[in-house]
């Protein structure tokens, strides 16, 4: 019988737990202890809460109220101010901006109010290894409903009527591609769960896996059921060792509560799973290279048709889908399918879990309904951008997806309307860009990801990115030619029509859609010899204002090749030959009088 | 751990319900507690292990705990309010272990104010 009277529901994500969650929560407990609090007031370590930005955070329920950034040395003075004399301490809760009012319930912080939670339903509210938690908190009740009451083409009609679509980034209809590896024939039949998150900076099915792996399991066991799977198989790469902890614990408990295994609930059906580590490469997560991975092959993509419905792992029908798609079963079976399809759009139904990094107030992870405008999430959600710098483009869908320039903001978060306007939904990625971000640099900080990517099966893949590299280096170092402006569009175009896979084909997606928006700035580099944002290092000038120069000989004391001459109390000159741009002058200097252009 | 039936579930679900009352913050009633140094000093803190003693044993699911600071009436300390489903807080002074007994009991539970021990109803105004 649940005794305590409040539970302190810390987060301990990996953001949270590198930023020293582990810690915070050992410090909690044992000020807990000391005050003779800790049969009253339990320590919960959850997964990601979401707000990365603020972390280490807790939330204490039931009252509600949000702490946030939290060291070791903030918990003597909460415990005994807030548990013991129950006055919450203002100083941790959060603010907007400096100077503005601290808000102390979560549900009223901009953050998290327009968020709505489905695949992460359980963030921040279970301890991911505590199986009792996911069950307290209605898990396992759709696999019942599924296993007692529904044949499996009910469940795939189920999952059809939803509109769920694949979340990794190809948008196809979840349960018509069950129905298609249902009707498949062959056996036995595969089901595999791709936790190979590739993209850089992306970390929606980290997240998931750390926070609710529960939810993943339960997803697989519905799909392996409706598809008549006896196995299935999580891929999560190498890099993710607590989300690869956090499973194996998952795994194990629900196996000794017969949850996986023979016989579930006694309906005789049967289903097992295997965790198999990535390798490190990009491309792996692209299905059939993710199956030959599994193999034991060199992980290349291969040709489809056949699709893995049809002839996958070891040439048997597969089923393969992404960790939030899995995580999305459960809760459209239980809750049904009229139920998540009143979600979003006309064709894009549920929500969409998405990694708001780069330059935004509040980046952290955040869910949100399908239809939502880029303003909301950029503005409403994330805050806007810090140091009032403007705001210029969002980049979507990663390496292989484009951006959507500042003057497109009211677009919709919808599979078709993103590639309306050249970008990709992806499976989540969303890099916020103000002005001091070059474009040019964007497209091949991307390219560079991919090309060093590439398998090497198809040449122009191979030897196209890498050429295409070349390029985009030598125009951010000032060395661009007019030519190669069509070099890049041509290159571009073959490089997409002779792919095999989605790495290739996506690749020069970053480099088209930056020249359909931003071909100013890449003549600029080319023509003028000039970066916009004064990012390119090789294109910048560094020149002293007169004007406001004190001749405090901090720069000329800064700079690495003595290229700064000046007398004290007289005005410093910088001349250009020596100059390597490093900018440290520009940095040292207390009178703005150091000009970057 | 034993292999688990529909039923084995369905309990576990059942003994939850407070905790997980209690992590969505969602109950049927609200005792606050009032502890702030005044509180404490006259025996807040009795009052305190006397009411989750009793939700313990009486297995009360839906009523949630929480503490505030001192609520400015300190000469009626030990204090308590109950805020029961949508009706408006009530404000108790002069509590001991045994009243907050009866009024979880009677106001938190079955939502009938506990008139003896009452001091006001409503909260004080925001300015």
């Amino acid at each position: 019988m649940e005794k305590y009277r409040s539970h302190l529901l810390v987060c301990t994500g990996t953001g949270c737990v590198s930023n020293g969650a582990f810690e915070v929560k050992k410090a909690l407990e044992d000020e807990l202890l000391k005050h003779g609090l800790d049969t009253e007031i339990q320590v919960v370590g959850t997964g990601c809460n979401g707000f990365c930005e603020r972390g280490p955070v807790m939330l204490v329920q039931p009252e509600g109220i949000f702490y946030q950034q939290l060291t070791v040395e903030d918990i003597p003075l909460l415990v005994e101010e807030h548990f013991l004399k129950g006055r919450p301490v203002e100083r941790l809760m959060y603010t907007a901006a400096e100077e503005t009012p601290s808000i102390p319930l979560m549900s009223d912080i901009g953050f998290f109010k327009d968020q709505i939670l489905v695949a992460l339903r359980n963030r921040g509210r279970i301890d991911p290894e505590v199986i009792d938690e996911y069950i307290a908190h209605d898990g396992y009740v759709a696999l019942e409903k599924v296993l007692t009451s529904m044949k499996p083409d009910e469940v795939i009609e189920e999952v059809k009527a939803s509109g769920l679509r694949g979340r990794g980034g190809g948008g196809f209809p979840t349960g018509l591609k069950w129905e298609l590896c249902r009707r498949a024939s062959g056996s036995p039949k595969y089901i595999i769960c791709n936790g190979d998150e590739g993209d850089p900076g992306a970390f929606m099915d980290r997240s998931i896996l750390e926070a609710d792996p529960h939810s993943v399991l339960e997803g697989m066991t519905i799909g392996a059921y409706a598809i008549g799977a006896r196995y299935g198989i999580l891929y999560v790469r190498d890099e993710y060792p607590l989300a690869i902890h956090r499973l194996l614990v998952a795994i194990d408990q629900a196996r000794s509560y017969g949850l996986l295994g023979d016989d579930i609930f006694g309906s005789g059906f049967s289903f097992d799973v295997r965790l198999i580590r990535g390798g490190g490469a990009f491309v792996c997560g692209e299905e059939t290279a993710l199956m030959a991975s599994v193999e034991g092959k060199a992980g290349r993509p291969r040709f489809r048709p056949p699709f893995p419905a049809e002839k996958g792992l070891w040439e048997k029908p597969t089923n393969i889908n992404n960790v939030e798609t899995w995580a999305n079963v459960p809760v459209i079976l239980q809750r049904g399918a009229s139920w998540f399809a009143s979600l979003g759009t006309e064709t894009s139904k549920g929500t969409k879990i998405f990694s708001l990094v780069g330059k935004i107030r509040n980046s952290g992870l955040v869910e949100v309904p399908m239809g939502i405008s880029i303003n909301k999430i950029v503005f409403d959600i994330g805050g806007g951008i810090p140091d009032d710098k403007e705001f210029k483009a969002v980049q979507i869908g990663g390496p292989s997806g484009g951006c959507i320039p500042a003057h497109l903001k009211d677009t919709i978060i919808d599979y078709e309307s993103l590639t309306r306007v050249g970008a990709i939904m992806g499976s989540g990625g969303l890099v916020v860009m103000d002005e001091t971000t070059c474009m040019v640099d964007v497209a091949r900080y991307f390219l560079e990801f991919t090309q060093s990517e590439s398998c090497g099966k198809c040449t122009f893949c191979r030897i196209g990115t890498k050429r295409m590299l070349e390029i985009l280096d030598r125009i951010c170092e000032g060395k661009g030619v007019p030519e190669d402006i069509p070099l890049l569009e041509e290159l571009a175009e073959r490089i997409c029509d002779t792919s095999l896979c989605a790495l290739g084909k996506t690749a020069p997606n970053p480099v088209l859609t930056t020249l359909r928006f931003y071909r100013d700035e890449y003549e600029a580099h080319i023509y003028d010899k000039r970066c916009p944002a004064h990012v390119c290092q090789s294109l910048l000038t560094f020149s002293i204002d007169e004007e406001a120069c004190t001749g405090c000989t901090l720069c000329a004391r800064k700079c690495p090749v003595n290229a700064i001459s000046g007398e004290r109390k007289e005005v410093h000159v910088i001349d250009s030959d020596l100059c390597i741009k490093c900018g440290e002058c520009y940095l040292a200097c207390r009178f703005d009088a150091v000009i970057r252009e | 751990m034993a292999k688990m039936t529909i039923e084995d579930l369905r309990k576990i679900r059942e003994q939850a319900k407070r905790s997980r009352n209690l992590r969505e913050g969602e109950g049927n009633a609200r005792i606050t507690i009032h502890m702030g140094t005044c509180g404490i000093a006259a025996g807040a803190r009795e009052v305190m292990d006397a009411l989750l003693k009793a939700i313990d044993e009486h297995a009360v699911r839906s009523v949630l705990v929480t503490t505030s600071g001192c609520a400015g009436l300190c000469s009626h300390e030990p204090m308590a309010t109950v805020e029961y489903a949508d009706s408006p807080p009530v404000k108790y002074v002069n509590l001991d272990s045994n009243k907050i007994v009866r009024i979880l009991l009677e106001h938190a539970v079955e939502g009938n104010v506990v008139k003896e021990f009452a001091f006001a109803i409503g909260s004080e105004k925001m300015s």
